[in-house]
């Protein structure tokens, strides 16, 4: 224990140091396929604070969902974690989440912490009512009695603005993909877990349900104060509940910081490539920038840093050498890329609205 | 680029060359599956056993009462059998003088009338494998035609094969087949291949048709029909390629069914064909050879030589998936 | 009038045209309207976004418009000339229109054809229309239009199958394919939708390059608001409410001042990839969240048991006609019609 505190003293998370409900240190998880081995998550880092929400943004293939999946060690039996810890605090006690068993993980997972995943019918077992998936998710990771989750769970989908009644001996296939999202968001939050974990939370989802789903994430956070991590493609979702942002790329995470940071003040070519090729709705008409190329392959990816066979502000260190994850806006935003100081020069024009809400937020 | 340039190098001209990498590729995907392997090489075995074998084997000599139901030979005596006759040419009948006296040269013993069984084996499973073919041939093309025209065609046409194809499915196959033996003399082998095509033809329809409902609704036979690219292109060119595997998958169940069909009508006595596995397992029957210790080999060679072939078939239809699965193309 | 005058007077103003289009589903007993009287017009080289939520009827509309499915009633006019005859049968000219309209989809792993390669998907239409004369000629075109759509270069891709690319190149090779019998008007159904945020903006650059380059007309159709303004801003979008069209406009007319109530809900809950954008907009309170089944439709106007403008009376009782509301715009509503007509 004291070890794993001293090595937590000399890192960028030492910010939150008694705060911390999750830390994950330099994890590394690998799939064995027939072509050989697919690296999908290599050397992540970060620390998610109580109350705080921190999404992970990438596209197909970064590792982002291998990486959720990984915290509560719900991963397929092909894969293998050779490196890395995943530390679980409440209070001061840390819970060293890949070594537990099987017995203590049952109680680890939806007591301590809780996955939701995409609101499509298969996150539910089409033959069974809203109410048994309850009841069996309750009784596989806690003691409550039969009762206790019946109030509970009313409760809870009340909470989530649903006609609880209607909705707890409901069939899965007879609520819309918005009441799904609400029962599942719901049922993570049985057991009153510190810790919530997201998978696509809003994607699939007609854009009026979208829009309710978010202000109720917001509203939940606010209200019961766990802490979330959602993992997304959206940037969308990112600008609307983030307080922090991570962008992952070919399995490690490239920049993290701050949402207005990320928004305003990129400084990793791929975070300001995404950036530049998102349009918003409203505002005027914007011209967008396609990122060339493509993700590269998992198994046998280039040398150096993955990015640059895309990168605009490549040089010949970024081909032999892999930039590590390192402070730049002070402790709060790290980037790894050797080129800041040119991204910087393209983003005068982000830069400026940086200013302008900084200065809104302090007025 | 000069379009000269863009013609792909694949020895397109020596067709020879081609043909091996088509089989060396052949091979390759056969041996992802291990089963299928297996039952693939088994049955390329029978196929040359039945082909070929009776280019080398003899007939089977006219009956000696003297050797009813004589064992085969233990492994080493195989050996040495092998190596007397064939490499050193000695004539049967000095090594028969010569060898032990329990042991007769025949590899699987002798039957009822004394006549050696692996000799008939070989040359009694020509019939059975050249019915299996044909039938499967045309049991198979019958429902893939009708069930892809079905299910392209729809309307009137769809609704009038599926009512025929349902009320055909309740006929029971045999009992009918064994009421028309005896009406009509099914001596020619592709009548009877016909006869059992047309009785079986209505199962394979239905799964054929399930399955071209299933590719009609895909995005790229849409896009197709948006080109104007025509129902037989349609049928021939976009359909039917991606369902090869499923159809050669058919053709295989078509060969066991009709293997059985077959072996049962000349097991009940009901199909005077030549001498072959179906008309062995009869004659042991009705020779009682299933009471004596001796004649089991006699019976049990033809049983087993149709359940192994059946075997590699089944086996072998594992490792078809493969062999026509796109995804393990590489252009 | 002179000859020339006279033709020039005859051309239809609208390349494609739906008028009145109803397309129903299901048995006697149980029908569902799924695009209940879809009416608009679009003209050569011009882009026209459908947008809506899902079960809209914008994909149904779009394909009716394709003519891959056929209206139960109501009208598709390509060049002027219907394209059913009034007994439902293909209409004269139908292979002009058939070749004229092509069609993207939208899953980049389902709309080609697994066992054929690249050039086999490229050259069979060619081939087939004798659009070339020989295999040469074929081998020529492929390779020009896939480095029109940006597939470069060329020998990288034509004897590769479907799946050893990835789904934004998939989706190149479609609109290469589309374009092998030279259409004048392509339907693209969320074309975009399934391919990854970085290599979405390329894909519909190089769409609206053919657009400039080749004169080709777009019906694009979305759930996605953001890539429905990029993409047709100098266009004009139609948003649909279960079944039917409540607004069409230009698209900057409907960003910045959109009339129907629907409209301003959904452009005010669109989430931005602005912070500070997203988090300041004002959001348009409904009244309420379900979204109508097709088998209970609402009486009088399909969007009044959501709508904050709501007035019993009329909303409920009658049902909003598709009317011009000045500057070419049209509105399905009876509120907003009476506050045009009120200001003009």
């Amino acid at each position: 224990m004291q070890e794993a505190r001293s090595k937590m003293e000399n890192k960028v998370v030492d910010v939150f140091k008694s705060k911390v409900p999750l830390t994950v240190e330099d994890l590394w998880v690998e799939y064995q396929i027939e072509r050989g081995v697919v690296k999908a998550v290599r050397g992540v880092s970060f620390a998610l604070a109580r109350g705080e929400s921190l999404a992970l943004i990438g596209e197909s293939g970064c590792g982002k969902t291998t990486l959720g999946v990984a915290l509560i060690r719900l991963l397929v039996q092909a894969a293998r974690i050779p490196k890395g810890e995943i530390t679980y605090w409440r209070g001061n006690q840390g819970i060293d989440v890949l070594s537990l068993t099987q017995r203590e993980l049952r109680r680890f997972r939806w007591r301590e912490c809780a996955m939701v995943f995409q609101s499509a019918l298969n996150a539910f077992n089409p033959v069974l009512r809203i109410w048994d998936q309850i009841l069996d998710t309750a009784k596989a990771h806690g003691v409550m009695s039969r009762g206790q989750v019946r109030e509970r769970a009313l409760q809870l989908l009340e909470y989530v603005q649903l006609d609880p009644k209607r909705v707890i001996d409901a069939y899965p296939h007879e609520l819309s993909g918005g009441m799904r999202q609400r029962v599942l968001l719901a049922m993570s939050l049985l057991l009153d877990p510190q810790v919530l974990i997201l998978d696509e939370p809003t994607t699939a989802l007609d854009i009026l349900t979208q829009r309710t789903i978010i202000d109720l994430l917001r509203r939940l956070k606010e209200e019961i104060g766990f802490s979330m991590l959602f993992i997304s493609h959206d940037l969308a979702t990112a600008a609307e509940l983030a307080d922090r942002v991570a962008t992952m790329y070919a399995g490690s995470i490239v920049e993290v910081g701050p949402v207005e940071d990320i928004f305003y003040r990129p400084v990793h070519p791929y975070t300001l490539g995404l950036i530049r090729a998102v349009p918003t709705v409203t505002g005027e008409f914007e011209a967008l920038v396609s990122i060339p190329g493509a993700p590269p392959d998992l198994v046998a990816p280039p040398p150096g840093c993955k990015f640059h066979p895309r990168c605009p502000y490549v040089t010949e260190r970024c081909r032999v050498e892999e930039p590590k994850l390192e402070p730049f806006y002070g402790e709060m935003h790290s980037v790894a890329c050797f080129n800041v100081q040119r991204v910087q020069q393209d983003t005068l024009d982000l830069q400026e609205r940086y200013a302008k809400y900084m200065g809104g937020k302090a007025a | 680029m000069t379009t000269e340039a863009l013609i792909p190098k694949t020895g397109i001209r020596y067709w020879p060359a081609r043909f091996l990498r088509g089989i060396v590729r052949f091979l390759k995907l056969m041996s992802r599956n291990k089963t299928g392997f297996v039952g693939f090489l088994l049955f390329i075995g029978f196929v040359l056993l039945t082909t070929v074998g009776p280019l080398f084997v003899p007939q089977a000599k006219s009956a000696n009462i003297m050797e009813i139901y004589a064992p085969p030979c233990k492994l080493s005596q195989w050996v040495e059998f092998l190596r007397t006759s064939w490499f050193e040419r000695v004539p049967h009948s000095e090594i028969k003088a010569s060898s032990a006296p329990m042991c007769s040269e025949h590899l699987l013993g002798t039957d009822s009338q004394g006549k050696d069984i692996f000799a008939q084996i070989v040359h009694g499973g020509r019939d059975i494998l050249q019915m299996a073919l044909l039938t499967g041939l045309i049991s198979t093309f019958v429902g893939v035609a009708l069930g892809s025209l079905s299910a392209l065609i729809g309307g009137g046409f769809d609704a009038f094969l599926t009512m025929l194809a349902d009320i055909w499915l309740t006929i029971p196959r045999f009992p009918l087949l064994a009421v028309l033996a005896t009406l009509v003399k099914l001596d020619n082998m592709l009548f009877l291949a016909l006869l059992l095509s047309v009785l079986s033809w209505a199962g394979l329809y239905r799964s054929i048709r399930a399955q071209v409902f299933s590719i009609k609704e895909r995005d790229y036979i849409e896009a197709a029909t948006a080109l104007d690219l025509g129902m037989w292109h349609i049928i021939f060119s976009e359909v039917l390629p991606n369902m090869l595997s499923y159809i050669a998958i058919s053709f295989t169940f078509g060969m066991t069914s009709a293997i059985y069909a077959q072996v049962g009508l000349v097991f009940l006595g009901l199909v005077p064909l030549t001498r072959n596995w179906g008309v062995m397992i009869n004659l042991a029957w009705t020779q009682g050879a299933i009471f004596f210790k001796d004649s089991v080999y006699f019976i049990m060679a033809p049983v087993t030589a149709i359940a192994l072939f059946q075997l590699s078939i089944v086996w072998m239809s594992r490792s078809l998936e493969e062999i026509f699965n796109p995804r393990l193309r590489t252009g | 009038m002179s000859d020339l005058q006279e033709r020039e007077s005859q051309k239809p103003e609208y390349l494609i045209e739906a008028r009145n289009l109803v397309r129903m589903f299901g048995s006697r007993r149980e029908r569902v309207t799924a695009v209940d009287d879809v009416s608009f017009g679009i003209r050569e080289g011009e882009v026209v976004c459908l947008v809506g939520e899902s079960g809209c009827g914008k994909t149904t509309s779009g394909k009716m418009i394709a003519g891959l499915l056929k209206p139960t009633s109501g009208q598709v006019l390509y060049a002027g000339k219907s394209v059913w005859n009034p007994r439902g049968e293909k209409g004269e000219d139908f292979k002009k229109f058939r070749l004229g309209v092509q069609i993207i989809h939208q899953d980049p792993y389902a709309s080609l054809n697994p066992s054929h390669t690249i050039y086999q998907i490229l050259s069979a239409p060619l081939l087939h229309h004798k659009l070339v004369a020989n295999t040469r000629e074929a081998l020529e075109r492929v390779a020009e239009l896939l480095s029109i759509v940006g597939l470069s270069p060329v020998e990288d891709f034509l004897y590769k199958y479907p799946h050893q690319l990835s789904g934004g190149q998939r989706q190149r090779v479609s609109v290469a394919r589309s374009l092998t019998v030279n259409p004048r008007f392509i339907v693209a159904d969320e074309a975009v939708s399934m391919v990854d945020v970085s290599i979405r903006v390329g894909l519909l650059n190089m769409m609206a390059d053919l657009k400039r380059d080749l004169g080709v007309t777009y019906l694009f159709i979305t759930h996605d608001l953001a890539v429905a303004k990029f993409f047709a801003w100098e266009g004009r979008i139609a948003v649909m409410y279960v079944g039917s069209i409540v607004e069409f406009a230009t698209t900057p007319q409907l960003i910045n001042n959109p009339l129907h109530p629907y409209s301003k809900a959904l452009l005010a809950a669109v989430p931005e990839a602005d912070p500070e954008l997203t988090r300041s907009k004002q959001r348009v309170e409904l009244r309420s969240q379900d979204i109508p089944s097709l088998l209970a439709l609402p009486s009088g106007c399909r969007f009044h048991p959501r709508c904050p403008y709501f007035e019993p009376g009329l909303c409920d009782v009658k049902r909003p006609e598709f009317l011009p509301v000045g500057e070419g715009r049209y509105v399905a509503c009876h509120i907003a019609a009476r506050e045009m007509r009120g200001s003009a």
